[in-house]
């Protein structure tokens, strides 16, 4: 669904990656892996249309990105950024909402289905009891979760997530990475995210891109690219591997 | 009842009894009765032709310059992302004071100088419009520092124009600039463009919100944000070119009404936007009431009325909130 054609991103004074081609088709679920400063959020927005590619094309069910109409690709693309500008003034319900905005038919106000479908992501979150509450009170680690409850209402078929995990303790990561898993396996979504924290990929992706800091970039099925030899040099950081049951989990050698 | 129910019931009626009080007080005396007998029937006398030709078209004029610097003040808050931005960042009131003084300076009738005014708002608008927008790459940051830039630039040649004016000329120079309503003209344009843009902004009011929220966070959730800034900027500074050329630089309303309104605890644009021009409309014609009665026959200028009431009642609000 989502292809990219042998893309070029930089910064300015550095190239992020060279020459990337890789396809996301639904049901899958990708880690982007990389250092601090390898590209990653470079490429989730260029990836979601937010940031231009240098060279090379990101392909939407074969038409390119720039193309369209903006409302059209946020039904299609959900991105969670990984940092919003400012706080928001209203209530968690009004913030998930917000996410609604690419459905909306009415000029004045929402409907009883954006209702519906802003409840019903903050019940999966696990935030039902905090849709009066005022979204400046949360902590960081509520903000995150009302944050991917809004992505939820948003219901686009490629969700890109930028960190979806920070702030989130033990108990909401793995809930929030099962839902991300129910989202691929049982919806036919396709999720993508940058993630930091070798333990999960092995466990929960079926795909892995990793973005190396020389520009230099793998992406493919994650039982391929998971390798323990290739996460030490990715971080430049000695790794053990466990298998336990269905994952394969990497940890620091320290 | 929601919260923007109940301020909107309680502004509605603000904004009636502001309009009445308008309608009843000045020097000459009308009573209730005689202002429904002037209002619905059309036999003509003194207080028929005081009401229809001095006091309906001047409450009017008041309430659609309150209301339209208010609704600038929300776009133009949310359009930058500051909360301090009010209509006159654009430069709009001092280029318009310049064209207005200079055309006093030489002289010019009450058309002329209207006209220079309008010429003048443009002529800043366009400037701002053309150094913070170049190459279609937009930031609000260098549109705010731009409008401040060449106000600062525009007043010092207003300062320059009242040192240099004749003493005949400054009392009605310091008028336009502290903001007046006594030479308002038909405020029939000013309402319509009033009506027009508020309807557009509660049509907008998603995007507002999201806007605020941070551009990138706008277009990520499918709003296409060049063209809703280019909107917000022209109706902005169009709203302000309509108040200005029927009050003149009034202050305080436009930066400080969509506060009052957030303070009072509504900050989504659906309800904030027509609860702060009804506001900022009941304010301005409340305020230009007392500032042609309190020291009549003396006219006191309304920008200064609008900072003596608004200030207290600002502190008052800022001091409650918890």
């Amino acid at each position: 669904m989502l292809h990219c054609d042998g893309i070029t991103l930089s910064v300015p004074g550095r190239v992020l990656c060279r020459d990337l081609t890789f396809t996301v088709e639904p049901g899958q679920l990708w880690a982007v892996l990389g250092v601090n400063g390898s590209g990653k959020t470079t490429l989730i927005h260029a990836l979601s249309g937010l940031a231009r590619c240098d060279d090379g094309a990101v392909l939407l069910n074969g038409s390119a990105l720039e193309s369209g109409d903006s409302r059209r690709r946020a039904r299609e693309i959900g991105v969670l950024l990984q940092q919003e500008e400012a706080d928001f003034w209203g209530s968690v319900l009004e913030y998930v909402l917000l996410g609604r905005f690419p459905h909306t038919q009415s000029w004045f106000g929402w409907g009883s289905e954006d209702e519906e479908a802003a409840l019903a992501a903050l019940a999966a979150v696990g935030m039902t009891g905090f849709a009066r509450r005022r979204y400046a009170t949360l902590s960081g680690g509520e903000r995150q979760r009302a944050r991917i409850a809004q992505i939820l209402a948003q219901g686009p078929r490629l969700y890109l997530l930028d960190e979806p995990l920070q702030h989130l303790d033990l108990r909401h990561q793995t809930a929030a990475l099962a839902l991300f898993q129910q989202l691929a396996v049982e919806r036919g979504k396709a999720v993508m995210m940058v993630l930091h924290d070798t333990l999960w990929p092995g466990r929960y992706c079926s795909h892995a891109l990793l973005m190396h800091d020389d520009g230099t970039a793998r992406a493919g099925p994650a039982r391929e690219v998971l390798d323990r030899a290739v996460l030490e040099r990715l971080y430049g950081c000695p790794l053990q591997e466990f298998a336990q049951g269905a994952g394969r989990y990497f940890l620091p050698d320290v | 009842m929601s919260r923007p129910l109940l301020l909107a019931i309680a502004l509605l009626t603000a904004a009636m009894a502001s309009l009445f009080a308008a309608l009843l007080s000045g020097t000459f005396p009308i009573s209730v009765p005689q202002l429904f007998d002037g209002i619905f029937s059309p036999a003509p006398g003194v207080a028929h032709d005081v009401i229809w030709q001095l006091r309906v078209p001047r409450a009017l004029a008041a309430f659609a310059c309150g209301g339209l610097l208010a609704l600038s003040g929300v776009l133009l808050q949310v359009l930058l992302r500051n909360a301090l931005a009010d209509p006159y960042i654009l430069g709009v009131s001092s280029g318009a004071s310049l064209g207005a003084l200079a055309a006093l300076t030489l002289g010019a009738g009450a058309a002329l100088m209207n006209t220079a005014a309008l010429a003048g708002a443009i002529a800043a608008i366009i400037i701002v419009f053309g150094l913070s927008f170049r190459r279609g790459d937009w930031n609000a940051y260098r549109v705010l520092l731009t409008g401040v830039v060449l106000s600062s630039g525009l007043s010092a040649l207003i300062s320059l124009t009242l040192v240099m004016a004749p003493q005949g000329q400054v009392k009605g120079m310091l008028f336009w600039l502290m903001g007046d309503l006594s030479y308002a003209g038909d405020p029939l344009v000013a309402w319509l463009i009033l009506a027009v843009l508020t309807t557009l902004g509660i049509t907008q009011a998603t995007r507002l919100d999201l806007l605020g929220l941070g551009e990138l966070k706008a277009q990520a959730l499918g709003v296409a944000v060049t063209p809703l800034q280019l909107g917000i900027f022209f109706g902005a500074a169009l709203a302000t070119v309509a108040a200005v050329l029927l009050g003149g630089a009034i202050g305080f309303v436009g930066l400080l009404i969509p506060h009052a309104i957030r303070l009072l605890g509504v900050a989504n644009h659906r309800a904030l936007l027509p609860l702060a021009v009804l506001l900022g409309g009941a304010f301005l014609t409340l305020a230009d009431t007392l500032a042609r009665t309190l020291l009549a026959p003396q006219q006191l200028p309304v920008g200064v009325l609008t900072a003596l009431l608004g200030v207290p009642a600002m502190l008052v609000l800022l001091g409650r909130r918890r």
